[in-house]
């Protein structure tokens, strides 16, 4: 039978990134798919040679936008482990609230453009919808919606005052309840089955030895999560990593929606365990002054933005108090980084890897970011062949592409 | 006569497409998060459509860099004129944090004129929205509608 | 401080081999400049969340032994690596040729401090 090259990507509705893959079809079926990748690619790990290693924290967080937070928490755990610095135990569960608030919007996005791929535009609109109020969240306690720059090496900047911790419970709460509504729709719907169930399978063997990692390799029955190393503060909260079996798209799906659940009862256990005490230990930075930095401020005008923007909707209760405490942290020089570490973090799609190597000078000398995407491509070229050309988007979709994660 | 119909229209419900130029997502997600129920777009006519044929205007999110320019340059080729640019967020701008990085050529104005600039990292949704208003004012004076 | 296994040229393909046939995954290789002394390439792997090294020194312009035959996912990494440092392997599954990432206008080793030699093919 005659063969067709069809290129998908990399400007294409479904994706909201450029990724291209060169798709070789007989008939309707899809005999072969080859990437091509580097629309993203910008080379940010080579730029630790200008950027001194406390501002790489804010190269790193940009290496992905829907995970900022925890490609900044993985770096700062690394240079912490090679400075041999202590984190309070507050930083530990701060960061840990910050980084499950993270899940939540990024699998809310995901499950939203997922079901926008099989043509479900109201199950979109629903859970986008239900993000804004995590989005919301984000945004009252670290001033920025997306980027979410929090974490500093030996802590984090911002606290959280009881009256903030007890407004998110209050919209974690509520958005729970908007989330258990649409549960029969993303797991009983017709349309849903119809398009998931059985599509893009990937067997348990198959997702170990091709490196697949995350809800991929959760989705095909392996019980393997970055959290259970216990970093930030997950060794004190019992995780249990969620677990399905089919291997399908209609499994990774599930894992990721009660992954949604899991992680909002994480933030509440995370606030309810959150120990008094320091946010920050202070570390070298790689100025050669000791002037400690003063970082807070009044929210002034984003309180009345707030106010503008969201008079109409239904909160528990306007946040508190958005003005940041004074002196959040201070950072003293006491010495640069010298060694090696790899360090590890869950992120929404799976396990990020970093590897930092640092010769005692204020840049690193390596910077080696390992993405969850990356590893996730490997199965995707194994699972499209075979697969029907109308499912191809669907499929793609299912290891939840994050390309600028992918290139760096 | 029927000119200044479609005119209208075209002013009224502008088509954008929306293009990932080596952005961190940072700015896509809040393109997209225009779109939902919150911020709404569709509400002021404006509708996000995946042919860059059927655009008026183009949003560009992200730093170029050496591969995507030939995309990004393709993909306002195929846009029917009058067409407006908007440059999103910082990086859409000038560079952002990337523009030391080896692979990365600059702001999208280096590849094809832009219109409008929307700032931010990432831009907010809202930012957006007026970036897209702002660029219809430029689309008027090209069709000679004062208005 | 990071405990690597230090690994030869000539062992690497066999103990990817190894590693596989044991059940570990492979997590990523990251290659490092060291100047002078040449490259670094550090094989990461993990099984039940442990994870071990395997380090391997090569002066620079050595073609190493591809593990994709072994671990296809490798076959990513080592186009990367390619890219970024011109170093070659050999038997790669798919070889994009240093093309991964790249345009020919910056195909210069962007990775590394000197760029001592022309690529080979």
């Amino acid at each position: 039978m005659a063969r067709t090259i069809l290129p998908f990507g990399p400007q294409h509705p479904v994706l909201p990134e450029p990724l291209h893959l060169k798709l070789t079809i007989e008939d309707e079926t899809v005999v072969e798919a080859l990437p091509t990748l580097g629309y993203v690619h910008r080379g940010l790990e080579k730029l630790c040679e200008v950027r001194d290693f406390n501002q790489m924290i804010q190269i790193v967080e940009r290496v992905c936008g829907i995970c900022s937070c925890l490609h900044a928490l993985c770096y700062c755990e690394g240079v912490e482990q090679i400075m041999g610095v202590e984190v309070p135990r507050r930083a530990k569960y701060l960061r840990t609230i910050w980084g499950e608030l993270h899940r939540v919007h990024s699998h809310l996005l995901w499950l939203g453009l997922f079901a926008d791929a099989f043509g479900f535009e109201s199950l979109f609109m629903q859970f986008w919808r239900v993000r804004e109020r995590i989005m919301d969240i984000m945004e009252a306690t670290c001033g920025n919606r997306v980027v979410v720059s929090v974490n500093v090496i030996g802590g984090v900047r911002r606290d959280l005052t009881p009256e903030q911790c007890a407004w998110i419970e209050q919209e974690v709460a509520i958005a729970e309840k908007e989330i258990r509504q649409l549960t029969s729709t993303i797991l009983n719907d017709y349309t849903v089955k119809k398009r998931c169930c059985g599509k893009g399978v990937l067997t348990k063997d198959q997702a170990y030895q091709l490196g697949a990692v995350g809800p991929m390799l959760r989705g095909s029955g392996w019980a393997q999560d970055a959290r259970q190393t216990g970093y930030a503060a997950f060794g004190e909260l019992g995780f249990e990593p969620i677990v399905e079996f089919d291997g399908d798209c209609y499994a990774r799906s599930a894992v990721r929606f009660r992954e949604t659940l899991q992680s909002l009862d994480l933030v509440r256990l995370a606030i309810a365990r959150m120990p008094a005490g320091e946010t920050a230990t202070n570390v070298g930075g790689a100025g050669d002054d000791d002037t400690p930095q003063v970082i807070g401020g009044k929210r002034g005008d984003i309180m009345q933005a707030y106010n503008r923007d969201k008079s109409h909707r239904v909160v528990a209760a306007p946040p508190p108090n958005l003005d940041i405490p004074a002196g959040a942290i201070a950072a003293k020089v006491k010495g640069k980084p010298q060694g090696e570490a790899v360090t590890r973090v869950e992120q929404p799609r799976g396990e990020l890897m970093y590897y930092l190597k640092a010769d005692g000078s204020k840049h690193m000398d390596r910077v080696r970011i390992r993405t969850p995407t990356f590893a996730n491509i490997p199965p995707l070229l194994a699972m499209l062949p075979g697969c029907e050309l109308a499912d191809v988007p669907v499929i793609v979709l299912s290891i939840d592409p994050c390309i600028s994660c992918t290139e760096r | 006569m029927l000119g200044n119909l479609i005119n209208q229209g075209r002013i009224k419900s502008p088509w954008v497409v929306h293009f990932d130029c080596g952005s961190c997502n940072g700015c896509d997600i809040e393109v997209l998060a225009c779109l939902t129920p919150l911020y709404d777009i569709e509400r002021f006519g404006i509708l996000n459509i995946g042919n860059p044929k059927h655009a008026d205007v183009l949003l560009v999110t992200g730093t170029v860099n050496q591969r995507n320019k030939h995309v990004l340059k393709n993909i306002y080729d195929q846009m029917p004129t009058p067409k407006a640019v908007i440059a999103i967020g910082a990086c859409g701008c000038s560079g952002g944090v990337f523009r030391e990085a080896y692979n990365v050529v600059g702001g999208v104005d280096k590849v094809i004129p832009v219109d409008v600039y929307v700032p931010g990292c990432p831009a907010r949704p809202e930012a957006i929205i007026d970036g897209v208003v702002a660029a219809l004012e430029k689309v008027k004076k090209l069709l000679g509608m004062t208005a | 401080m990071l405990e690597t296994i230090p690994l030869s040229l000539d062992q690497v393909a066999a103990v990817a081999k190894e590693c596989f046939d044991d059940g570990w995954r492979q997590v990523t290789m990251s290659a490092v400049d060291c100047g002078e002394a040449g490259f670094e390439i550090l094989y990461h792997y993990d099984k039940d969340l442990v994870m071990k090294h395997y380090r391997l020194s090569i002066p620079k312009e050595t073609v190493v032994p591809s593990i994709s035959p072994v671990y296809f996912c490798a076959l990513l990494i080592e186009n990367e690596i390619r890219d970024q440092f011109g170093i070659c392997f050999s038997d790669i599954v798919l070889d994009f040729g240093g093309a991964l990432y790249l345009e020919a206008e910056v195909r210069a080793m962007p990775f590394c401090k000197v760029s001592v030699a022309e690529k080979q093919s």
